[in-house]
């Protein structure tokens, strides 16, 4: 293959486009396709060991397909990789600073422009502005002299939104960065992403296994369960039928003072849920 | 201020030849062991640390015995240690510490052996005290090209892949992602410790070289906030300590028992540790200022209205 595929035409940013994960005879994802535009926000939402980090590695390149492929839009690159790279903003699961690291929050943002290069950085007026700005941008200015390792989950979420961003991705991959935050943090990350996205045409992936913080900001949801995804809009997607097709066995889709409960119905075996029964002899999917 | 200083440096001090060697390798080991030992830390590899400095006694047992300076065999066998570390995959942090324990086992296996030979064959057990405890007064001036050219070599790799390896040692998904290739990363690393580790090891012997890796850098690590910060702080505490502990074991000359002198070692590794616990002072201050502030604050809670 001389010239590498791309997603160009309808202008998607990411095309993944029927990918199949097979690991040591087990299914981790089956067939999944969806596609995301510029400065959308995305929500990939499943319950534990629904296959979302594996979809991330897939995406990352950091896991091969057994089937299917990932395409990405943006500028041609002539090396693949170095696109894919230079495309993508990373914020990884479940991560938290040890106390001891010696990196500021604006040296980890720093690293965030050119940890991929040789040699010791040289301080520069420009590089020192970039950082400022970013900091800014995620509203970290106030701890941006603290060690990484003493700040709480959600102010370590921001430094790490920023160490993304400096390299001026156009798509951003956040794993469960709502996880080790209680609901006000959760809340401000949510909304410090969607003004990301809106502002700076950057698309957002984050992947959830709880709908409701994601619910008011979601253009697109990719819902996925045992390996299998459906995708398009929330009112699309968050169904009963739908749903159930996609469980294989009967789910209500409640909705409760603005929140949604997707609750397995009566007497359904599932091993998906993992959540606090909300009715009798129910579970709460997400 | 010569009469000051004489109680301190025993007479002779900067006269002897010995002594400046002691001096000038001792401070290039400790730049060296400083700037690899904090990354040693933050990466949680302070076991491999211990490991290629236990391992260098079979590296230098096999030295004596085939009769090259000791350095070769610290090189040689640290190196070969740390290839046998990677193929058993001390990379997966989970099997890491496994795969260190293993090597080192079968390693010291065969240094008991050697350490066995050469003892029976030449009826002198100076080497092995030389092997496990150093003897940076003994130090030939043939082996400073050597030393220099090592030390040179540990420098580079560390600073050229310094970006890389920060991010890697902080969260090696998030440099993998980045295209960082993590491994290659990984093993330039484990080889500038395995020979930062026979640095040490010329210095204050095998056994302790560990405390020359990692104790300046836990100690750095304690009191700086930026890593090329920590890098230069944690050298600077290993070359104060390096030759603070020359002074005084030069100095041990006219101590109890008379006619020797007290092992650099003991001395170095005694001002690795308490600076280690000084440096946990700062951070204790804080706290406690904190907490009697937050203390205070409630108290004062009442009669603030605003």
């Amino acid at each position: 293959m001389n010239e590498a595929p791309r997603a160009a035409e309808s202008q998607e940013i990411l095309r993944v486009d029927g990918v199949c994960v097979r690991l040591s005879g087990r299914t981790i994802l089956d067939r999944v396709s969806f596609q995301i535009a510029p400065g959308e926000f995305t929500g990939l939402i499943g319950s534990n060991g629904a296959g979302k980090t594996t979809l991330f590695r897939v995406i990352l390149g950091l896991q091969a397909a057994s089937a299917g492929r990932v395409l990405f839009g943006g500028p041609a690159h002539p090396r693949e990789h170095a696109r894919r790279h230079r495309l993508i903003g990373y914020v990884p699961q479940k991560f938290l600073f040890d106390p001891d690291v010696p990196l500021r929050a604006r040296d980890l943002v720093g690293l965030g422009i050119d940890a991929h290069r040789l040699g010791v950085p040289r301080p520069s007026r420009s590089r020192r502005a970039l950082v400022e700005e970013m900091l800014h941008a995620v509203d970290a200015e106030r701890f941006a002299d603290t060690r990484v390792g003493k700040l709480s989950g959600g102010e370590q979420q921001r430094v790490l939104i920023a160490h993304a961003l400096i390299g001026r991705p156009r798509l951003l991959l956040l794993d469960e960065p709502l996880a080790n935050l209680d609901l006000g943090s959760a809340h401000e990350v949510v909304a410090l992403l969607a003004r990301i996205a809106r502002e700076q045409k950057i698309a957002v992936l984050i992947s959830a296994h709880e709908i409701n913080p994601l619910l008011p900001v979601m253009d697109r949801i990719v819902y996925l369960a045992a390996g299998r995804a459906v995708s398009g809009t929330t009112e699309e997607v968050v169904r009963p039928d739908v749903l159930s097709e996609l469980y294989g066995h009967h789910v209500d889709v409640l909705h409760v003072h603005g929140r949604v409960l997707i609750v397995a119905g009566a007497g359904e075996d599932t091993d998906l849920a993992g959540h606090e029964g909300v009715f009798p002899r129910s579970e709460v999917l997400s | 201020m010569s009469h000051f200083l004489s109680p301190v440096f025993a007479s002779g001090f900067f006269e002897s030849e010995a002594v400046h060697i002691a001096l000038a390798v001792g401070a290039l080991v400790a730049v060296v062991t400083g700037v690899v030992g904090v990354f040693t830390v933050m990466r949680g590899q302070s076991f491999a640390g211990e490991a290629f400095g236990d391992l260098g006694t079979t590296g230098g047992a096999g030295a004596y015995l085939v009769g090259v300076g000791p350095l070769w065999g610290f090189v040689l066998g640290n190196v070969i240690a740390a290839g046998a570390m990677e193929a058993i995959g001390v990379q997966r942090a989970r099997g890491r510490d496994l795969a260190t324990g293993i090597v080192l086992g079968a390693g010291l296996g065969l240094a008991a052996l050697l350490l066995h030979l050469y003892t029976t064959g030449h009826s002198a057990t100076g080497a092995t005290v030389t092997i496990l405890f150093g003897s940076v007064f003994a130090i030939s001036s043939t082996t400073i090209p050597l030393i220099v050219l090592l030390g040179a070599i540990v420098l580079a790799i560390t600073l050229t892949i310094y970006r890389p390896l920060l991010l890697s040692s902080v969260n090696a998904e998030m440099a993998s992602a980045r295209g960082i290739p993590v491994r290659l990363v990984g093993v330039l690393y484990l080889l500038a410790l395995a020979l930062a580790a026979a640095l040490a090891a010329i210095t204050i012997g095998t056994i302790l070289s560990t405390a020359l890796i990692v104790g300046p850098a836990a100690s750095a690590l304690r009191i700086t906030r930026r890593p090329l910060t920590a890098l230069l702080t944690a050298a600077g505490i290993g070359v104060a300590a390096m030759w603070l502990g020359i002074v005084l074991a030069y100095d041990s000359y006219h101590w109890p028992p008379h006619g020797t002198i007290w092992p650099v070692s003991f001395f170095v590794v005694t001002l690795v540790f308490i600076t280690y616990l000084l440096s946990g002072l700062p951070e204790a201050r804080r706290r406690r200022r904190a907490d009697r502030r937050s203390s205070a604050s409630l108290v004062a809670q009442p009669t603030t209205t605003s």
